[in-house]
C-alpha cells in the first residue's frame, strides 16, 4: 500500500507493507538518525516528532501516519545553521556515544514546542522516556535549559 | 613545559557535529548491495549434550541462504582470548543458555525469524551448576574443559595471624553483588564484506579491533594480512564490546565467506542481553583488624566471582579485583584469595571497573562498620589510613608520585558539608530518612603486570602540504571521547595548531600496528604517548624546513601557537601551514609512526606481590540518600565525586565521564537486576524490566577534579574513564545503611530487599 507522509517538510509517497512500523519505513527511506535501541517503546532512541509531538516510531504503524507531518533529527539544522538545541548540546558537552542524541533532541524540541520555558523538573519529565547510558543526563538537561533561554532571546 | 595551547581546554569534540545532526552512521545504518542478514540460534539450556541438531526444515524456508554450524568453519572453532576454552559454536554440549549453536543466514530478517522456529535440537540434560563457590567443591559437575577453577589470584603480605593478634577490633562481613548489564544504547553488530583475493573486511561496533582481527583470522583460517577490521562509530561499550565483538564479527565473517556476499549480523536488545557478557556477580568474605585508634592492621579476604561458563576475560578481571580488594589503604598484614569457579551461565566479562566495584563495595562497607565499632567518623578513619606519596600498597609497590587522594578527601568533604550532615542525620525519624556515606578508591591505570605484553600503542600522523593533519591510532572511541582528547594531544604535539585542522581516521587494523585493547582507561595515556612520539619526529623535520625559511639552525627554531620562530625574535614567524608547504616542496617526509610501550611492571603470582600497575588514579565519593521507610524505596539525592586523574585534557569531557559513570553506578546500586529462572535463563531481557536510570532517577552529580600529574603520561595524563562508577555502590550502600540504621551488605538495594532488612 501507499501512504503519503510529510517527512521533514517534504511530501513523499511511500510504498509500505500494512503492518510496517514507522521506524522501519523511515530508515528504509534513508533517515538513519532514527535509531533502534529496543523496539519496545522503552528507550526513546527512535523518537520522531509527529505533528510536532514526540512519539516512539517503533510503536507506530506507518499506515497510521497518512497525511501527517514527521520530523527527524536530519531536519533540525545544518552545520552553518544549527538549531539552538543542537548548538547547546555541542557547547554543553551533552554528547558522548551519540546513539541517544537524535531522540533526545526531538523529545526536547517537542517539550519546547509545548512549553518554551520549562523548569528543570519539566525537562526531566519530558526526557524520562529517552535512555542515555553515557552522560548521566546532567549535561543534556543543562543543554535543554540553555537552548530554551537562547530561543527565548530570539523571540 | 611551555604553556599549553589546546590541552586543558574544554573544546567540543569533533565527532559531536555529525552526531548532533543525525549523520553518524553506526554499523546497523550501513546497507550494501547484495547484503544478507544473519542471526545466531542459541541454546535454551544451561548444560546439555546436543544429541541432534535438525536444520533441514529451516533450510527450506524461502529466503534462507545457509545455516552454518561448527562443522562449516574453515578455520578453528576457537575464539582467542586469555585461555583456550571459548568457542564460536558450542561443541558437543552447551554450557550456558544463550550459547551459539548455529547461524542462520537469509535474505531478510523475516526469513530468519521463520527459520529460527523450524530449527530443532534434541538435548540430553546434564546436571548444572549456578554458584561459583559450589562449582569449586569436590564432586561438582565439571563444565569447562580446563576445569571449573577458571582463575585464581592472591595477595600475601606481612603475617596475618600477627596482624589480627595485634588488632583491638576485628570486623567480619559477607557481601554480595549481582550482575550488571552494560545496556549500551547501540546493541552489538558487525558487517562482513568478502574482498578480492580471498580477503575479508569486517566493520563493527567494538572496543578492541585487534582482538577481533585474531578472532576472524581464526574462524576463517586466514593470515592477518588478508583480514581488515574497521571500527564503526560505537554507541557505547563500557567493557561490553571488549571480548564479545570477536564472536559476532567472526560469525558474520563466516557467513560472508560462506555465501560470498556481504552479511550483517546485528543483535536486537533481547538477544544482546541474553547472549552477551555482564559484570561478574560476587560473594566476598572479609575480616578486617584495627587498633582502637583506627590504624588498620590486617585484612583477610576470600572473593568469589561468578564467571559463567567460559574464561573469556575472567582471569584479568579477577586479577584487577584481587589487586584492588583492600582499598587505597596502608595495611601491613594481608591475605587475599580470589577465585572464579565456572557456572552454567552466560560468560561474564569486562565492565567499567573490571572486577573492582564488587570488592570496593565489600571493603568500604567493612570500613564503615569498623568506624562504628570504634566510634570514629568514617571519613576520618579512611583518611588516616589512606595511601600517600611514598607509601607502599598491599602488593608492596611504592608510590613515588601522583597520589592525589588527600586532595580528593578535602574537596569531597568540603563540597558535601560532610561533618554537618553526618552529625545531623542520625537524629532523623519519620517516613523518609536521609543518610550520608562515603567511599575511597584507587585504580591501577592501564593493563598492569597481567597484560604488560600487550600494553603497547602505535600512532600514525601525517601532515598535508596545506598544513592539515590526519592521524590514526589503534585504540577506539566508543563514545567516551577519545577522538576529541587525542585530537587535542595531536594539536598540542604539533606546536599548538588548531584542532579544526586535524582529522582522525577510523580505526583500521590495516592502518596501524596492534595497539592492544581499548580498556583499562588506557587509551589517552598509551595512544597519547604514541602520538607525541610521532609528532616529535614530524616536528624535527618541520624545524629543518622552518630553519631554511628563518635562515637559522634547526636547533634555534621554536614552535608554539601554531607558528615557528626563533626565540630571539618571536615576531618573525612562519605559520604551520607555510612550513608544511615548504617541507612538502623540498620532499621532507612528514608522515611518521609513533610508538609507546608502557613502563615495566612486575607480578609474582606465588608471593602475591609486585609493581602491579604503572600508576594509580584515586577518588573519593560521597552519597546522600533518602529511603522511604514504608515502600523500601531508596533514592540518591546527591553525589560528590572527587577524582584525581592526572592532567585533564578536556575538563568538560572529564566531567561528562564522571557524571555518566556515577549514574551508571547508581543503577548498579539501586535498581539494575538480572532475574534468572531455575535453569540460569535470563527472565528480563528488555528495558521494560531490566531497569536503568532515567533522567528522573539521576541524582545531582557534583564533580571535583584533582590533577595530580603522572610524569610518564602525555602532559601528565593518567586515565580514569572507569573510576567514577567504581565507588558508587559502596558510598550509596553506606548512605542507605546510615539512613535506615541497618547494615546493607547486598546490592542492588531493591525496595523489597530493603523492606526485608528493616523488618529484621
Ligand atoms: S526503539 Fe523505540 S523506544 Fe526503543
Ligand atoms: S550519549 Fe550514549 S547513550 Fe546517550
Amino acid at each position: 500500500m501507499i501512504v503519503n507522509l510529510n517527512i521533514n517538510n517534504q511530501e513523499r509517497q511511500v510504498e509500505i507493507k500494512p503492518a510496517e512500523r514507522l521506524i522501519d519505513v523511515l530508515r528504509r527511506e534513508g533517515f538513519f538518525s532514527v535509531k533502534e535501541g529496543c523496539r519496545k517503546g522503552n528507550c526513546g532512541a527512535c523518537v520522531v516528532l509527529l505533528d510536532g509531538s514526540p512519539v516512539n516510531s517503533c510503536l507506530i504503524f506507518a499506515a497510521r501516519c497518512e497525511g501527517r507531518r514527521i520530523e527527524t533529527a536530519e531536519s533540525l539544522g545544518s552545520t552553518e545553521n544549527l538549531h539552538p538545541l543542537q548548538k547547546a548540546f555541542l557547547d554543553e558537552g551533552a554528547i558522548q556515544c551519540g546513539y541517544c542524541t537524535p531522540g533526545m533532541l526531538l523529545s526536547a524540541k517537542g517539550l519546547l514546542n509545548e512549553n518554551p520555558h520549562p523548569a528543570e523538573d519539566d525537562i526531566k519529565k519530558a526526557l524520562d522516556g529517552n535512555l542515555c547510558r553515557c552522560t548521566g543526563y546532567v549535561k543534556i538537561i543543562k543543554a535543554v535549559q540553555k537552548a530554551a533561554e537562547a530561543i527565548g532571546k530570539t523571540r | 613545559m611551555d604553556e599549553l595551547c589546546v590541552v586543558g581546554k574544554s573544546i567540543p569534540r569533533p565527532d559531536a557535529w555529525d552526531k548532533v545532526m543525525g549523520k553518524t552512521r553506526y554499523v546497523d545504518d550501513i546497507t550494501l548491495p547484495g547484503m544478507a542478514y544473519a542471526a545466531i540460534y542459541y541454546s535454551s539450556l544451561p548444560h546439555a549434550e546436543i544429541k541432534e541438531l535438525n536444520i533441514a526444515k529451516a533450510l527450506r524456508v524461502p529466503g534462507v541462504l545457509a545455516i552454518l554450524r561448527a562443522s562449516d568453519i574453515p578455520g578453528k572453532n576457537f575464539i582467542p582470548m586469555i585461555k583456550e576454552d571459548w568457542t564460536f559454536f558450542a561443541k558437543e554440549k552447551v554450557v550456558y543458555p544463550g550459547e551459539p549453536i548455529a547461524l542462520i543466514v537469509a535474505e531478510s530478517k523475516d526469513a530468519i525469524m521463520d527459520a529460527w522456529e523450524k530449527i530443532s535440537v534434541v538435548y540430553e540434560e546434564l546436571p548444572a551448576i549456578f554458584d561459583p563457590e559450589e562449582s569449586l567443591k569436590p564432586g561438582a559437575p565439571q563444565i569447562n574443559p580446563i576445569g571449573n577453577l577458571l582463575s585464581l589470584h592472591k595477595i600475601r603480605t606481612g603475617d596475618l595471624e600477627l596482624g589480627f593478634m595485634e588488632s583491638d577490633v576485628i570486623i567480619e562481613g559477607v557481601y554480595e553483588t549481582d550482575y550488571q548489564e552494560h545496556a549500551y544504547l547501540e546493541t552489538q553488530g558487525a558487517l562482513a564484506v568478502p574482498g578480492a583475493e580471498g580477503g575479508m573486511t569486517v566493520y563493527g561496533s567494538m572496543q578492541c579491533p585487534f582482538y577481533v582481527l585474531k578472532g576472524v583470522c581464526m574462524i576463517l583460517g586466514l593470515p592477518q594480512h588478508k583480514v581488515r577490521i574497521v571500527q564503526t562509530p560505537t554507541g557505547g561499550a563500557f567493557g561490553g564490546k571488549e571480548d564479545m565483538p570477536s564472536l559476532f564479527a567472526g560469525l558474520a565473517a563466516l557467513a560472508a565467506w560462506s555465501i560470498k556476499r556481504p552479511v550483517k549480523l546485528t543483535l536486537d536488545r533481547r538477544a544482546d542481553i541474553i547472549m552477551t557478557s555482564k559484570r561478574h556477580p560476587s560473594r566476598s568474605y572479609y575480616r578486617l583488624g584495627a587498633k582502637k585508634d583506627g590504624t588498620l592492621m590486617a585484612c583477610e579476604a576470600r572473593v568469589y566471582l561468578d564467571p559463567g561458563a567460559y574464561a573469556t576475560l575472567t582471569p584479568s578481571v579477577l586479577w584487577r579485583c584481587c589487586i584492588h580488594s583492600c582499598g587505597p589503604y596502608r595495611i601491613p598484614h594481608v591475605k587475599v584469595d580470589a577465585y572464579a569457579g565456572a557456572t552454567n551461565k552466560v560468560p561474564c566479562g569486562a565492565y567499567r571497573g573490571f572486577g573492582s566495584p564488587q570488592v570496593i563495595f565489600a571493603m568500604e562497607r567493612q570500613m564503615d562498620k569498623l568506624a562504628r565499632e570504634i566510634a570514629m567518623d568514617p571519613l576520618k578513619l579512611r583518611a588516616m589510613n589512606a595511601l600517600r606519596q611514598g607509601d607502599s600498597t598491599v602488593t608492596g609497590q611504592t608510590l613515588p608520585w601522583s597520589v592525589g587522594l588527600e586532595e580528593c578527601i578535602q574537596k569531597a568533604a568540603e563540597a558535601s558539608r560532610w561533618e554537618e550532615k553526618r552529625s545531623r542525620y542520625p537524629a532523623e525519624d519519620g517516613y523518609k530518612r536521609r543518610g550520608i556515606g562515603c567511599s575511597f578508591l584507587h585504580y591501577g591505570v592501564g593493563l598492569g603486570a597481567a597484560g604488560s605484553r600487550i600494553d603497547v600503542a602505535e600512532a600514525y600522523v601525517q601532515i598535508k602540504p596545506d598544513g592539515g593533519a590526519v592521524f590514526a591510532v589503534g585504540t577506539t572511541d566508543m563514545g567516551q571521547g577519545m577522538q576529541g582528547v587525542l585530537t587535542q594531544i595531536v594539536a598540542e604535539g604539533l606546536g599548538g595548531i588548531a584542532p579544526q585542522q586535524i582529522q582522525m581516521l577510523p580505526v583500521d587494523t590495516m592502518q596501524v600496528g596492534d595497539s592492544g585493547p581499548t580498556v583499562a582507561s588506557r587509551a589517552t595515556y598509551t595512544s597519547g604517548n604514541a602520538i607525541l612520539d610521532a609528532c616529535e619526529k614530524i616536528m624535527d623535520e618541520m624545524k629543518k624546513g622552518a630553519a631554511l625559511l628563518l635562515k637559522c639552525e634547526p636547533s634555534q627554531v621554536r614552535a608554539g601557537g601554531g607558528k615557528f620562530f626563533q626565540e630571539s625574535a618571536p615576531e618573525i614567524f612562519y605559520t604551520f601551514a607555510q612550513v608544511a608547504a615548504e617541507c612538502s616542496a623540498r620532499h621532507f617526509g612528514l608522515t611518521h609512526t609513533g610508538y609507546f610501550k608502557s613502563p615495566d611492571t612486575s607480578w609474582d603470582s606465588e608471593t602475591g606481590q609486585g609493581k602491579a600497575y604503572v600508576a594509580y588514579s584515586f577518588g573519593v565519593q560521597i552519597a546522600e540518600a533518602e529511603v522511604d521507610m514504608q515502600t523500601g524505596e531508596a533514592r540518591v539525592l546527591d553525589i560528590w565525586a572527587a577524582h584525581d586523574l592526572g592532567k585533564v585534557v578536556n575538563p568538560k569531557m572529564a566531567q561528562g565521564q564522571i557524571e555518566g559513570g556515577v549514574v551508571q553506578g547508581v543503577g548498579y546500586s539501586l535498581m539494575e537486576f538480572i532475574a534468572l529462572d531455575g535453569k540460569g535463563r535470563i527472565q528480563n531481557p528488555s528495558f521494560s524490566n531490566y531497569i536503568i536510570p532515567t533522567s528522573l532517577d539521576a541524582p545531582l552529580v557534583h564533580s571535583e577534579i584533582v590533577e595530580s600529574v603522572y610524569p610518564e603520561g602525555p602532559f601528565g595524563v593518567k586515565g580514569f574513564g572507569e573510576t567514577p562508577l567504581m565507588g558508587v555502590a559502596a558510598c550509596v550502600a553506606n548512605a542507605v545503611s546510615d539512613a535506615i540504621g541497618r547494615d546493607v551488605d547486598k546490592i542492588p538495594m531493591l525496595p523489597e530487599r530493603l523492606l526485608e532488612k528493616m523488618k529484621g
